[in-house]
């Protein structure tokens, strides 16, 4: 089972935020924020934030927990435990940047835009994800992905973080 | 949670199913605050409220709560129905669920019906009261309100004033609360409160007895104004001998407690003008707690009718 390191992650991640400062920063319409899906999106919205602020960018933080806007849930019968979203700002003309652990078959990221609509009228939303598995079920792509990964639609990829899992690697 | 068809009672949850609960009410608070005040969760399913005793604040929070996670609501109701022409509860239901309804809310006068109802069918079944015995959406929502303005309810002690007898929130209350560790007592008529030896509760028959128990919350219970009309329960003297007076809530905002009521309210007897608008009475958080509180449970719940059949 092939692994993606900490270190490899780390490089991953300042990588990611040069793209945010050299290609999303420069073409943002409004003011920028960074919304986490929970939980694993959430931890790296979290630090791309701070990676920002230490490079004199402000954004805005956000989570969202995009379960009750799911897809199945009427089919599985499934109920996962809900989360508290935190969205302490309006979203109308912003620029917000969708962060996800795994970008998979594009259904997360079609209720995470449900949702942030919800809230209000964003003047652009871009996706971003640290691991693009491919397998795609909706004509939804990721605008940024820190690792492209070879991997079958039916293979399971794991991403484990430090602030949840006390580990932190990627295996696929 | 494990998928559970029925709410029924709190004694028939697991303490993971009440933390899951608790816990995403606080997630389906949140929706009041956006501009879109919906979610699609239950999006193409059927919500019937099913009521046999009269009800609005309990039928429309549970609408509302219904109308907010995108589902479909059916009034079914009873003074206009066939029930008034003789239909048994069992054929009603057979007749609803061949509209395939996913979720019935129930209310009757009789303890046990929402029971019969849910063993009966495939649908979700929730209790919104029967009879004396359970009415657990309430549970819920006062032990959220609790957990909201005190950041938990373990270690709270709430004492419930009232005709503890026939009330089935008391019953399902003050069974939630002390599942999530707080204490419970009773305060109300003597005949009308259970003894300790049976319920393992304390059991007080004056206001002394309640200040010196140190609560946190005082939960007061509706009178039954039909009981009212009986020499038992005059109502000048039941406010003097039990409700929170303009002196007593002196006592109560010196002593920084809260006030709770399931409403509806009936001001002069079990509460007095002054303490609808005391700081921390928590009457209308309750209110507003109940919606979010019965979102959480309709979530939460899994209809046996996944398949249309």
């Amino acid at each position: 089972m092939p692994t993606i390191k900490q270190a490899e992650i780390e490089q991953a991640l300042d990588a990611w935020v040069n793209h945010l400062l050299t290609v999303t920063v420069p073409q943002a319409t409004g003011k920028l924020a960074i919304v986490g899906l929970i939980s694993h999106g959430d931890v790296l919205a979290r630090r791309l934030v701070q990676k920002l602020k230490e490079a004199d960018i402000e954004a805005e933080y956000g989570a969202l927990d995009i379960t009750l806007y799911r897809d199945d849930l009427a089919i599985t019968g499934i109920r996962p435990a809900l989360h508290s979203s935190y969205l302490p700002f309006s979203p109308d003309d912003m620029t917000l940047v969708l962060v996800d652990d795994v970008c998979f078959t594009g259904r997360t990221a079609r209720a995470a835009m449900d949702v942030i609509f919800e809230y209000g009228r964003p003047a652009k939303v871009e996706l971003h994800c640290l691991a693009d598995k491919g397998g795609r079920q909706l004509p939804i792509h990721p605008d940024y992905a820190a690792f492209k990964l070879d991997s079958e639609a039916t293979d399971k990829v794991r991403v484990r973080l430090q602030e949840i899992d006390g580990k932190e690697d990627i295996s696929y | 949670m494990n998928p559970r068809k029925d709410l029924i009672t709190i004694e028939s949850l697991t303490d993971e199913d009440i933390r899951t609960i608790l816990d995403s009410t606080s997630a389906m608070k949140e929706i009041f605050t956006k501009s879109v005040k919906k979610v699609p969760a239950l999006k193409g399913k059927s919500v019937l409220t099913l009521f046999y005793e009269p009800s609005t604040r309990t039928r429309s929070s549970f609408e509302v709560a219904a109308n907010r996670l995108s589902a479909d609501v059916t009034t079914f109701t009873v003074s206009t129905s066939s029930v008034v022409k003789g239909e048994s509860v069992h054929d009603t239901i057979d007749t609803l669920m061949s509209m395939k309804m996913d979720y019935i809310i129930v209310r009757h006068k009789h303890s046990g019906i929402p029971a019969v109802i849910a063993r009966h069918c495939k649908a979700a079944v929730i209790n919104a009261g029967d009879g004396a015995h359970a009415h657990p959406s309430q549970a819920f929502l006062d032990a959220f309100t609790i957990k909201e303005k005190y950041g938990d309810v373990a270690g709270k002690r709430v004492v419930i004033i009232g005709d503890i007898l026939h009330s089935r929130v008391a019953r399902s209350t003050s069974t939630i609360l002390r599942r999530l560790g707080a204490e419970v007592a009773y305060m109300g008529p003597g005949p009308l409160v259970p003894q300790e030896k049976f319920t393992g509760i304390p059991r007080f028959t004056n206001w002394d007895q309640v200040f010196t128990w140190k609560p946190d919350v005082i939960y007061l219970l509706r009178v039954q104004n039909e009981r009212m009309d009986t020499p038992f329960f005059p109502r000048g003297d039941y406010h003097q001998a039990f409700g929170v007076t303009e002196e007593r809530l002196r006592r109560i905002d010196d002593l920084n407690l809260s006030i709770m009521h399931p409403g509806p309210v009936n001001r002069g007897v079990e509460i007095c003008d002054a303490a609808m608008d005391y700081r921390n009475c928590l009457i209308n958080n309750q209110v507003e707690n109940g919606i979010a509180a019965r979102m959480s449970i309709l979530y939460h719940l899994t209809p046996q009718t996944q398949n249309n059949d």
